[in-house]
């Protein structure tokens, strides 16, 4: 459950001299497995809205309240506590290890909670045959697999501390239309499926238009904010 | 993040370059390893520097004679040189100070030795029995001088085994054999034991006589030329050596100490200057190596910064997630702790076998301690702090924002 009142956010320049105004003043509200698609252009403040909501920043002015804990005013350690536990975040450019298994990657962020070992692995494999991602792949490095399977441990990355709320920035950004489909399906089989939140950000409508609801943002207001009529699925295969 | 998480991120970090880490690492194996090496060497010189003092006797004071002095004018013939201690001095040493433990004048002098067939060049040293008790020297094969030699002046001689060697082969027992010094025949009564000495007093290279013998048949005065003295216990060293000063300042009627016609040296005094001579060299020899050791360090912060650049993302992403600037902080000083943990460990390795081969081939007595072992250890773990520390909290203080964003 996100509550956001009056949320604005200023920049301020080096020397303090000019002041940038990236959001007038946001109020929405996004209930529990609600799937939702936050659409602007660039410039239009999405981005600066998506670091407010995931806890990676806070408004300099306004209220934004993440499931009963005010967010809008915690230390950097507070918010990455709120982050552990509450959110779980998937980025255009997927930021895995390269490295790394796959089974490590998803299992990432629980090492940072108190989870014990043996359940770590159970939770990260648990969350990757979520995604669709074959068990075949679990022991492969991630810089071994394509563009969309590793969107999709990006997103069992993502679900492995089981948060509130997933929060996906441009998730199709770095894929071609046909994988961008399968991850946008995925999402929607999470939402539908396992009742998730799942925020989207995106500058695109068709993607958007993969959600039940879309918020769109122009020059740091909202300017939309209606039910999806007519949400786009595709059929893909999907295991 | 817990401490088995840590440990395995940290070295799986390290795999992923290890060529990078090898170079970094090795740095800091030269550094500790050079260190090691360089203070067993100084260790290794001021044990070798002590063991000859020590071997010289124990609670040794050594009385020298000094500058005579004349009215009005001085001659001098050089400190050591001077006539001005006799067999009577000390003799009143030894029964008027309780403190000591023994006295033995000597009279020294570099004679040409012949035997059978042969001859040497050595020093020949007149005393009294109680030199073998002051100055550690044993016997090996007869008898040393005794105080019913010395009264009856006879004509005994006390090799050196570096003399016997000379003059009769080794192996050979010259008991009973005959020797000339100064054409003058002496008759062989003992060898000493070998004390492998060296440096600036060889005391296998030695022949010994009884003191009157000597001054009688080969210096011909009452002099000495030495009166060495033991004191009964290290604790009364200083005590006796001011009450050897007024009595013999006494005995030579001198009232001014400053001019005195002896000079007196404590062995504790010996062993101490040359000591801290020894300190100084391993103080020298250990910051040359740890400026490499140094180096070394710096090497690992370069490697860090480096690192730290590289995994802007990584590190963004660990934030998104939920790593707090701890957990970063820890995670970068983790690597840069076992980097140089792992070099001290090698080099320690690498310090003890340099320090063996200078010992095997360079005929230096190196010697390692537990001590220096720990501190190199504990010297590259704190360089690893010390130098891990700032490109850590560099990561740590990252904004995850601009961190995932960075490219």
């Amino acid at each position: 459950m996100i509550d956001c009142k009056n949320i604005t956010k200023i920049y301020k320049s080096g020397n303090g001299n000019v002041e940038t105004t990236v959001l007038k003043g946001l109020t929405f509200s996004i209930k529990d497995g609600e799937f939702v698609a936050i659409m602007g252009p660039s410039g239009s403040g999405k981005s600066t809205l998506m670091n407010i909501i995931g806890a990676l920043d806070t408004p300099t002015s306004g209220q934004y309240i993440l499931d009963g804990h005010d967010v809008s005013k915690l230390s950097d350690d507070e918010l990455a506590d709120i982050r552990k536990d509450k959110l779980g975040f998937v980025f255009q450019s997927f930021n895995l290890l390269p490295r790394a298994t796959v089974l490590r990657n998803a299992m990432l962020p629980l090492m940072y909670t108190n989870t014990p070992e043996e359940k770590r692995e159970t939770r990260a494999k648990e969350a990757l045959k979520n995604t669709g991602l074959d068990e075949s792949h679990y022991q492969h490095r991630s810089n071994q697999l394509s563009g969309g399977q590793m969107q999709r441990v990006a997103i069992a990355r993502a679900l492995v501390n089981n948060p509130s709320i997933i929060l996906a920035d441009e998730p199709t950004g770095n894929l071609d239309t046909k994988t961008g489909e399968v991850v946008l399906y995925t999402f929607q089989i999470l939402n539908e499926k396992q009742k998730r939140t799942v925020i989207l950000i995106t500058h695109e409508r068709y993607v958007a238009e993969h959600a039940d609801r879309i918020i769109e943002i122009r020059d740091g207001l909202i300017v939309g904010d209606k039910k999806n009529q007519n949400k786009l699925r595709t059929k893909v295969p999907f295991k | 993040m817990k401490y088995p998480d840590l440990f395995k991120e940290t070295s799986m970090a390290l795999l992923v370059n290890k060529a990078r880490s090898g170079l970094t690492v090795l740095g800091i194996i030269i550094g500790i390893g050079s260190v090691i090496a360089m203070i067993s060497i100084g260790q290794g010189a001021k044990s070798t520097i002590e063991n000859n003092i020590q071997s010289l006797g124990s609670n040794l004071i050594i009385v020298m004679p000094g500058t005579q002095r004349g009215l009005g004018f001085q001659v001098s013939s050089g400190r050591g040189s001077a006539q001005s201690l006799t067999l009577d001095d000390a003799e009143a040493i030894r029964q008027e100070i309780p403190t000591v433990a023994a006295v033995a004048p000597e009279l020294s002098g570099r004679y040409q030795i012949a035997a059978k067939g042969t001859n040497t060049n050595t020093q020949v040293l007149g005393t009294t029995a109680d030199y073998p008790q002051i100055r550690n020297i044993e016997i090996d094969s007869g008898s040393f001088i005794t105080g019913q030699h010395i009264r009856s002046l006879s004509k005994v001689v006390v090799i050196g085994p570096t003399v016997r060697d000379d003059l009769f082969g080794e192996g050979v027992d010259p008991v009973g054999q005959a020797i000339r010094i100064k054409k003058i025949e002496f008759k062989i009564i003992g060898v000493t034991k070998s004390k492998g000495g060296s440096g600036f007093s060889n005391q296998d290279d030695m022949i010994f006589v009884p003191i009157s013998s000597a001054q009688r048949f080969l210096s011909g005065g009452n002099y000495v030329s030495t009166i060495s003295v033991q004191a009964s216990s290290q604790k009364v060293m200083t005590e006796t050596q001011s009450q050897i000063t007024s009595l013999l300042l006494g005995r030579h009627n001198i009232s001014d100490p400053t001019l005195a016609d002896f000079s007196i040296m404590n062995q504790t005094d010996i062993v101490a200057a040359a000591s801290s001579i020894a300190d100084t060299f391993t103080i020298l020899l250990g910051s040359v190596a740890g400026i490499s050791l140094i180096v070394g360090g710096i090497g690992i912060m370069n490697m860090m910064l480096t690192t730290v650049t590289e995994r802007t993302r990584e590190i963004g992403l660990r934030k998104a997630v939920g790593a707090k600037r701890k957990d970063i902080s820890q995670q970068f000083l983790a690597e840069a702790v076992m980097l140089t943990f792992i070099g001290g460990a090698a080099g320690v390795i690498v310090g003890w076998i340099t320090s063996l081969l200078v010992s095997k081939f360079g005929g230096i007595t190196t010697s390692i301690s537990l001590s220096s072992i720990i501190l190199a250890f504990g010297v590259s773990t704190a360089i690893g702090i010390i130098f891990g520390y700032y490109p850590a909290r560099r990561a740590a203080g990252l904004n995850p924002i601009e961190a995932l964003r960075y490219e």
